[in-house]
């Protein structure tokens, strides 16, 4: 693993799954990793893959889609749905996930970890 | 036994019930209610029924030929009974009444006093006085035990005879039919069922019936009953005709059983029966009278919605309620043999200056007649045979004398030829009633929408309505429909906020626009990226339509995590597999190697309900491997993680079983293999059992076959689980290929038709016409769909493959399985911890003390290494 301005390179684009997710170990964390297609381009999204509701590392196996033109991914154990921008879980607002800064470059997928 | 009365402080009324029919039951039933309602009146009810078991449904009992038992028939249990304190005695013959002391004594000696006494003892058969009518094998049709009779005789019997060609000697002689006897109904009339058809009518009748293989004798009378030549009996008619018989049935109509209250001084009719007032009372003040045994008017009613109606009239007299019997109409509707039936009302044209409408279509069978009063104004009466689907607005025009169309023969008349109007829920007063079978009226269903009921389900579930024969289901629900409509509810469809379409429409916009992928389908008829409700349905569709790979990039996205990963996934992120294991057939090398990658990969074992074997706790990362094992090994994906068909569980059947009439094991391995694989809107579930006990509990199932002599019985729409529901019967006798026709046909019915999650038992709740319309599409191919439904299914069954081959066959898909893109390392938070020899997910707590633990030995380890 390379380090580069606080920017991880985690995998390369050819790991990520289009429209799903994947799980990423960074610095002994669990991260999920999102790639979907929005209009014509790809967007990547980052966040933590623990589960609050399921208290499992499982979120990288949920589907993504959109709630009012909003990217989200949803729990696979109990369908939460949270939005992959912001990390807010939309059934119950007092949850939140840890979003990672996220982009491709070169093939390379670059993370952010904080802390 | 005895009892004494507690009038006083408690105000207990003791109430006795003779007889427990279906109407005594029925009124057993209203007093419950009352007792559960929040009121003063306590009332103490006993039950005295001469019959060795509680009520059961006399209306269906040809039903016990073509495999329904005792216990399906019955309308009530002993432990309902006892859970609403009705004391009641079986085998309890009442002979004596003692209206001075307000007492009845039973054969046995018993004496049960009463505050209030009602007789429900009903009819028994009329045996015309036949010379020879009391030789063994001369029976009749009315209880359970007369059937058990029935089908000892048929069974050392080929020919059977049923005297009378009424409503009951018709479905007595389907009762023979069933049994497997050659058929003979013998009539005194001119023509069959003379009370409810009209001549034109029977004649049609009497044709359709006796293309069923039913030999029909009209206006004979028998003169005796003598020793035959080539069977056991011969019948001499007084022309001079014989009619050789193994056994003879009497059904030559009814006569109230009131030998009780007749020797007990009760006001009797001329011609039998216990006279009753309005609030069903007899001469004596306190004793009542309902159902077959009484005569209102001058009239005996030989229904079963008649008879209920003067329980609830009955009940409510009882308990200072106002509620009267009326009179009641007499119309019915019902298939006879499969030959569809419908009178209402005056059906002879009876009443002065009565006028007719007569439409007869030689061929395809069917005669429609209306009766119509002198001013052309009003519906008097119908006879309908072959088609009776104009039998429900036919009745509300009766019933509530709404004005009829000008042209009165466009109600009869095919589509086209008039106008034929439909008659519109709007169009029937709050009085008109919807449901016979629970007395709801139009009032009542306005009165549940009003209190917040917002669709059909839940307009049932407080009203009842629809939930007896089910008749009015359509009616109910374009009631249910136009009730929303003027409240300015709209009935929405939408799947969810993705696309503005039912699964259904969904279904013909994939299948007609040769869809093949999601975001074809969104981009086209949608918007936005899809969510766990359509993505999934979406999924499903695609599935069933062109039966690709699910894992295919175009399809893996949509795919619930279950599918994802061809496994069901577990609390803590493990999964179970589950291999198939068709029919529950399994050789003991198979299990070896089951048992063998159970303890190699230590997992949890355990048979599941539908005779295979789960192995929990395997890691994602594990699957392709443990796959490979099994695979190899000759298993296939078992489809547990999917909404598709699950298993075939079977009885050991003939092979083996003493009991058994047909191999169930191997017909339940052919369907397994055969609609393995097939992603529907939800899971599915078959079973076939070997013979009529049932062991494999088939009517519990999406799909039930049940072996009989001659084939298989097919039943349709079962549930176990959260909400059961038994099966329907729905066709019998079939033979492997005609089982399998049909099967095809309702399968793929259901994959089009229903909604998403929806398991059969619930989509056949909804299916406008219910049962009788899926027999009419499936049978009958009264779509025209039946082959093309057929062509899907073997489409589906020709591109079979089992995914978790494909799976591990293929790099990329056999990618997915990794845990972490950038890492070999496990799940951490995947604890176990052992049980009964096994593992299983460690709780919270267990966690935090193992990794406390863990953190101490790791001290100790470092302590020590210093």
């Amino acid at each position: 693993m390379t380090t580069q301005n606080d920017w991880i390179s985690v995998c390369s684009d050819d790991d990520l799954v289009l429209n799903s997710g994947v799980c990423a170990l960074v610095n002994d964390k669990e991260v999920a990793i999102f790639k979907m297609k929005t209009g014509s381009e790809d967007k990547v999204f980052a966040v933590s893959n623990w589960d609050p509701f399921g208290k499992a590392n499982v979120l990288y196996r949920g589907l993504v889609g959109s709630v009012d033109g909003a990217e989200v991914i949803i729990a696979p154990l109990y369908k939460q749905r949270y939005n992959l921008t912001t990390g807010q879980c939309l059934d119950d607002e007092s949850v939140k996930l840890t979003v990672y800064p996220v982009r491709v470059e070169q093939d390379k997928v670059l993370l952010q970890s904080a802390g | 036994m005895s009892s004494s009365v507690n009038i006083g402080s408690a105000q207990k009324m003791r109430i006795v019930v003779v007889g427990n029919g279906m109407v005594g039951h029925h009124f057993v039933d209203q007093l419950i209610q009352e007792n559960a309602a929040d009121n003063d009146t306590q009332l103490e009810v006993v039950v005295l029924s001469a019959e060795p078991r509680l009520a059961y449904d006399r209306v269906h009992l040809s039903e016990y030929f073509s495999g329904k038992t005792a216990d399906e028939l019955a309308l009530t249990t002993p432990e309902y009974y006892q859970e609403h304190n009705i004391q009641f005695e079986l085998s309890a013959k009442v002979v004596n009444i003692n209206k001075l002391a307000k007492s009845v004594t039973t054969e046995s000696g018993d004496v049960f006093e009463y505050d209030k006494l009602v007789l429900s003892t009903g009819s028994y058969p009329f045996v015309p006085p036949i010379p020879g009518n009391d030789q063994p094998h001369c029976l009749v049709y009315r209880t359970i035990e007369d059937l058990e009779d029935i089908s000892a005789s048929a069974a050392v019997s080929k020919v059977g005879v049923v005297v009378g060609g009424g409503l009951l000697g018709l479905e007595a002689a389907n009762a023979l039919k069933e049994a497997g006897l050659q058929t003979h109904v013998v009539e005194f009339a001119p023509q069959l069922m003379a009370v409810q058809v009209d001549g034109g009518g029977g004649r049609l009748l009497r044709s359709k019936i006796e293309a069923l293989g039913v030999q029909v004798h009209t206006q004979k009378a028998t003169q005796s009953i003598e020793a035959g030549d080539t069977c056991r009996y011969k019948m001499c008619f007084a022309d001079g005709e014989v009619l050789e018989t193994d056994m003879i049935l009497f059904s030559a109509g009814i006569r109230p059983s009131d030998a009780l209250a007749r020797e007990f001084d009760l006001e009797i009719g001329e011609r039998g029966g216990i006279v009753i007032d309005d609030q069903c009372l007899t001469s004596d003040k306190d004793i009542y009278a309902i159902g077959e045994c009484a005569l209102w008017n001058n009239f005996i009613y030989g229904l079963v919605a008649p008879g209920y109606t003067m329980a609830r009239a009955a009940a409510s007299h009882i308990v200072g309620g106002d509620l009267t019997f009326q009179g009641a109409d007499m119309s019915t509707k019902l298939k006879l043999m499969g030959v569809e039936v419908g009178s209402i009302g005056d059906a002879h044209a009876r009443t002065e200056g009565a006028l007719c409408y007569t439409y007869e279509n030689q061929p395809e069978e069917v005669y429609k007649k209306i009766v119509v009063d002198a001013e052309g104004k009003k519906l008097l009466g119908s006879v309908l045979i072959g088609d009776t689907s104009d039998y429900d607005t036919l009745l509300q025009y009766a019933l509530n004398d709404i004005e009829l169309p000008e042209k009165p023969e466009s109600l009869i008349l095919p589509a086209g030829a008039g106008d034929a109007p439909g008659l519109g829920a709007d169009a029937l007063p709050d009085t008109a009633t919807i449901c016979s079978c629970h007395n709801v009226s139009k009032g009542d269903i306005i009165e549940a929408v009003d209190q917040g009921a917002c669709d059909v389900g839940s307009v049932k579930g407080c009203t009842k309505a629809a939930t007896g024969c089910g008749g009015c289901a359509a009616l109910l629900k374009s009631v249910v429909d136009s009730e929303l409509e003027k409240r300015g509810v709209e009935v929405k469809k939408d799947i969810c906020e993705h696309f503005a379409y039912s699964r259904q429409e969904l279904f013909h916009l994939v299948k007609v626009g040769s869809i093949k992928s999601f975001d074809e389908l969104v981009e086209k008829h949608g918007q936005g990226l899809g969510c766990e409700i359509c993505k999934p349905a979406v999924g499903s569709i695609m599935a069933s339509v062109w039966n690709d790979f699910i894992l295919k990039p175009d399809h893996v996205s949509l795919q619930d995590t279950n599918d994802t990963y061809l496994g069901n996934m577990q609390k803590d992120g493990t999964y179970s597999i589950i291999p198939r294991i068709p029919g529950g057939e399994i050789t003991p090398e198979k299990l070896i190697v089951i048992g063998e990658v159970g303890r190699d990969y230590k997992l949890y074992t355990k048979i599941t309900g539908g005779q295979r074997i789960d192995l929990f706790g395997a890691k994602v990362e594990q699957l392709p491997e443990i796959w490979e094992k099994l695979i190899n090994a000759g298993f296939e994906t078992g489809h547990a993680y999917a909404k598709s068909l699950r298993t075939v569980k079977s009885c050991v059947g003939s092979t083996w079983c003493r009991y058994g009439v047909q191999d169930s094991v191997g017909q339940a391995i052919d369907l397994e293999n055969r609609y393995k694989g097939l992603r529907a809107p939800h899971k599915i579930k078959f079973a076939v059992s070997g013979c009529t006990r049932e062991c494999a509990e088939a009517q519990s199932k999406d799909i039930g076959v049940i072996a009989t002599e001659n084939g298989w019985n097919l039943y349709v729409c079962g549930n176990g689980g959260m909400k059961p529901r038994h099966a329907d019967l729905f066709a019998t006798d079939l033979d492997d290929e005609t089982l399998v026709k049909y099967i095809d046909r309702v399968l793929m019915f259901y994959v089009r038709t229903a909604d998403r999650l929806q398991r059969t038992s619930v989509w056949m709740e909804n299916l406008e016409g219910g049962l009788e319309y899926l027999k009419q599409v499936v049978i009958e191919d009264s779509l025209g769909l039946g082959e093309e439904l057929e062509a899907q299914m073997q489409n589906v069954v020709d591109t079979y493959q089992c995914e978790w081959k494909t799976a591990i066959e293929n790099e990329q898909s056999r990618k997915r399985f990794r845990r972490f893109v950038n890492s070999d390392k496990s799940d951490l938070n995947i604890v176990f911890v052992e049980e009964r020899d096994q593992i299983r997910p460690a709780t919270e707590e267990e966690k935090k003390k193992l990794q406390a633990q863990s953190i101490e030995d790791a001290d100790q380890l470092a302590t020590e290494v210093v």
